[in-house]
């Protein structure tokens, strides 16, 4: 798997057709729905997206509340038990102990309790998975815009950028930036919104490109709106849907992106707990037995990302029923 | 075609020039020269010392003379010599590309079909007990990060069968080249394999299986079927036929960016192919091994994207190369 986030969804250059409105009689005698109210109710009725949303509210939750793992378990973050006094996290050899009632999901190589462990790191994966994808989108949305827009040679030029970028080996590029910036939070996101935002620039484009030759377009340029009201008034709330499903769909994405940064030392270095860099630490000693070390952190990444996976094709099937907009 | 290959590998070798003067970039803005002089000299070194490492590694010339020496070199089919053991790029890469080669060709192998063959079954049957757990796998499997898949797998099928005492994979990092033993070969790239494999395929599985659906919804699939066609022959030489254009362009992508390594597969099973070497290099700010990484990753990167277009126009007869 190539880390291009355009794989998520390969999308067809054409635009959103316009939900059908009742014309005449038919429209006193139906109840006016939105298309939002409609996409709601469909997203409502999808018995897996809405399992996957619980999810995620528990996973966010454990994020927020984290610290009450702590008051729980009564172990630290940082918290290192090595003994001699109960608990001890490690054997005498200063191997991670297994999962037991004192320790539930086990210890790492340092004494420290994965279980939480787990719930700060859900904290960073969130954060990035959230943060970053803002960004790519935003500079996505933005870039596509003045492209479809403009025309000529802006959008050639920016379409020059953007293969640049997508032709771009990626992760070479990321680990290099490291001997520049240190890494870190930071870096993990100007990383993922620098190389992200091509695929989304790419899509709000092609849409641009289509919805600016509609009529309603014309009619207010003939009233005399100028470049920025049509762009941002009268094209950017017609991109809305797509936008809010690609989101979506990115997100998870961007979590594996962040947690591939981490296993490679790129993201938040230690002791910072990260789901990436566990895996990471637990990789060189799973071998030796401690496989909960490896597994707990895995299981969490890996259920985040699919519950935010199966939601977003939720929303996706919700907003665009038909399958016009995406493959 | 002849006009479209032109302008389309000069487009390529432009997007290879700007990334080489992109890594020169971020390598001087870095601490990379004197990090490197520093290295090399080693601990005890006098300043002056250091000044002589520089200078011979033409670390203390301006950047365009060294970008300069390293275009002439490359225009003589020359990617320089590392900065630790003055051994030249060319054969570091020519060392480490059979590697990546074996685990790309494989997996690609293992991805295609594992992807297409879900994917038509998915389309064919669709909402069947198939099309839904094939469709829930590639989901799973799409959700899982390179890395995680690969260390489960390790765990689960070299380390678990290794301590029952069922040797059927041996140790990661192990690699036997093809000319010396196939079948040795290729057990010991099953697991990474598999790792690039599963996690690809999902987005194969998905890509097929939706292409196919549109594909049943047209005119022709109709008319070939209701001029008493088999419906084997409808779904492979019609349906399948036209359903391959998208499949191909992210074939070609896909492939294509995994010439310049499968870095985190490779980091997982310790397989020092040219994404290993890619990362080792810039550990260590080895200027010419990374930019000749660099070079050939994007090469790969170019070429798949050039070979995926011709052949969209070889399996679409309406797709015309301009």
């Amino acid at each position: 798997m190539s880390y291009d986030v355009g794989d998520l969804v390969a999308v067809r250059d054409s635009a959103a057709e316009p939900p059908e409105v009742p014309e005449g009689d038919a429209a006193k005698t139906i109840e006016g729905r939105s298309p939002w109210r409609l996409a709601m109710q469909r997203l409502r009725r999808d018995r897996a997206a809405m399992i996957a949303l619980g999810v995620i509210i528990l996973i966010v939750l454990m994020a927020i509340f984290a610290p009450l793992f702590t008051t729980i378990t009564g172990h630290g973050v940082y918290q290192q038990f090595r003994g001699p006094q109960p608990p001890i996290g490690l054997t005498p050899l200063g191997q991670p102990v297994r999962p037991s009632s004192a320790f539930w999901l086990g210890t790492d190589d340092q004494g420290r309790d994965i279980l939480v462990r787990i719930a700060y790191g859900a904290r960073i994966s969130l954060f990035v998975g959230i943060v970053a994808t803002a960004f790519v989108v935003a500079i996505g949305t933005l870039v596509g815009l003045a492209a479809g827009y403009f025309g000529k040679i802006v959008d050639t030029i920016l379409a020059r950028m953007i293969d640049w970028l997508l032709a771009i080996p990626f992760l070479l590029f990321a680990i290099s930036l490291v001997s520049i910036i240190s890494p870190g939070l930071t870096l993990v996101i100007i990383v993922i919104a620098f190389f992200g935002w091509g695929a989304v620039g790419r899509i709000v484009r092609g849409q641009v490109l289509s919805i600016r030759e509609r009529e309603y377009i014309e009619a207010a340029r003939a009233l005399g709106a100028g470049p920025w009201r049509i762009m941002f008034v009268d094209i950017l709330p017609n991109l809305l849907a797509p936008l809010i499903v690609y989101t979506t769909l990115l997100i998870p994405l961007t979590i594996v992106i962040e947690a591939t940064l981490s296993f490679l030392g790129i993201g938040v270095p230690p002791p910072t707990p990260d789901w990436g860099q566990m895996i990471d630490a637990a990789s060189s000693i799973y071998l030796y037995g401690p496989w909960w070390y490896l597994v707990f952190p895995s299981l969490a990444l890996v259920i985040t990302t699919l519950a935010f996976n199966i939601f977003g094709d939720g929303v996706r099937d919700a907003f665009d029923p038909r399958g016009e907009l995406y493959v | 075609m002849a006009r479209f290959l032109i302008r389309r590998i000069f487009q390529g070798l432009i997007v290879m020039f700007l990334m080489t003067i992109t890594v020169f970039i971020i390598f001087f803005i870095g601490p990379g020269p004197s990090a490197v002089a520093r290295t090399l000299a080693g601990r005890q070194a006098t300043p002056a010392q250091v000044a002589a490492v520089s200078h011979r590694l033409l670390l203390d010339r301006p950047y365009p003379v060294q970008y300069g020496h390293f275009i002439w070199l490359l225009l003589h089919g020359n990617l320089g010599y590392d900065y630790y053991h003055d051994q030249s790029v060319n054969s570091i890469i020519a060392a480490a590309f059979p590697i990546t080669l074996s685990l790309l060709v494989g997996a690609a192998i293992l991805w295609l079909t594992i992807g297409v063959l879900t994917g038509i079954v998915s389309a064919v049957r669709t909402r069947s007990i198939w099309d839904r757990s094939f469709t829930t796998l590639a989901l799973i499997f799409y959700s899982m990060p390179t890395f995680v898949l690969g260390f489960l797998l390790i765990l689960g099928f070299y380390y678990e069968l290794t301590i029952n005492h069922i040797n059927l994979f041996p140790a990661p990092g192990t690699f036997i080249p093809l000319t010396s033993n196939p079948v040795q070969w290729a057990r010991a790239l099953i697991l990474p394999w598999f790792t690039i494999a599963l996690v690809s395929a999902a987005i194969y599985t998905r890509l097929t299986r939706n292409t196919m659906l549109d594909v049943f919804g047209e005119d022709y699939i109709r008319t070939a079927r209701s001029k008493g066609m088999g419906e084997r022959r409808v779904i492979f030489r019609h349906t399948l036929r036209s359903a391959m254009t998208p499949l191909v362009t992210q074939a070609g992508l896909d492939i294509g960016a995994l010439v310049g390594g499968a870095i985190v597969t490779e980091q997982v099973f310790g397989l020092p192919g040219v994404g290993y070497t890619a990362i080792k290099a810039i550990s260590q700010q080895d200027l010419p091994v990374v930019i000749g990484v660099v070079l050939v990753a994007s090469a790969g990167v170019v070429a798949g994207n050039i070979a995926a277009d011709i052949l969209y126009a070889v399996l679409d007869p309406r797709v015309r190369l301009h």
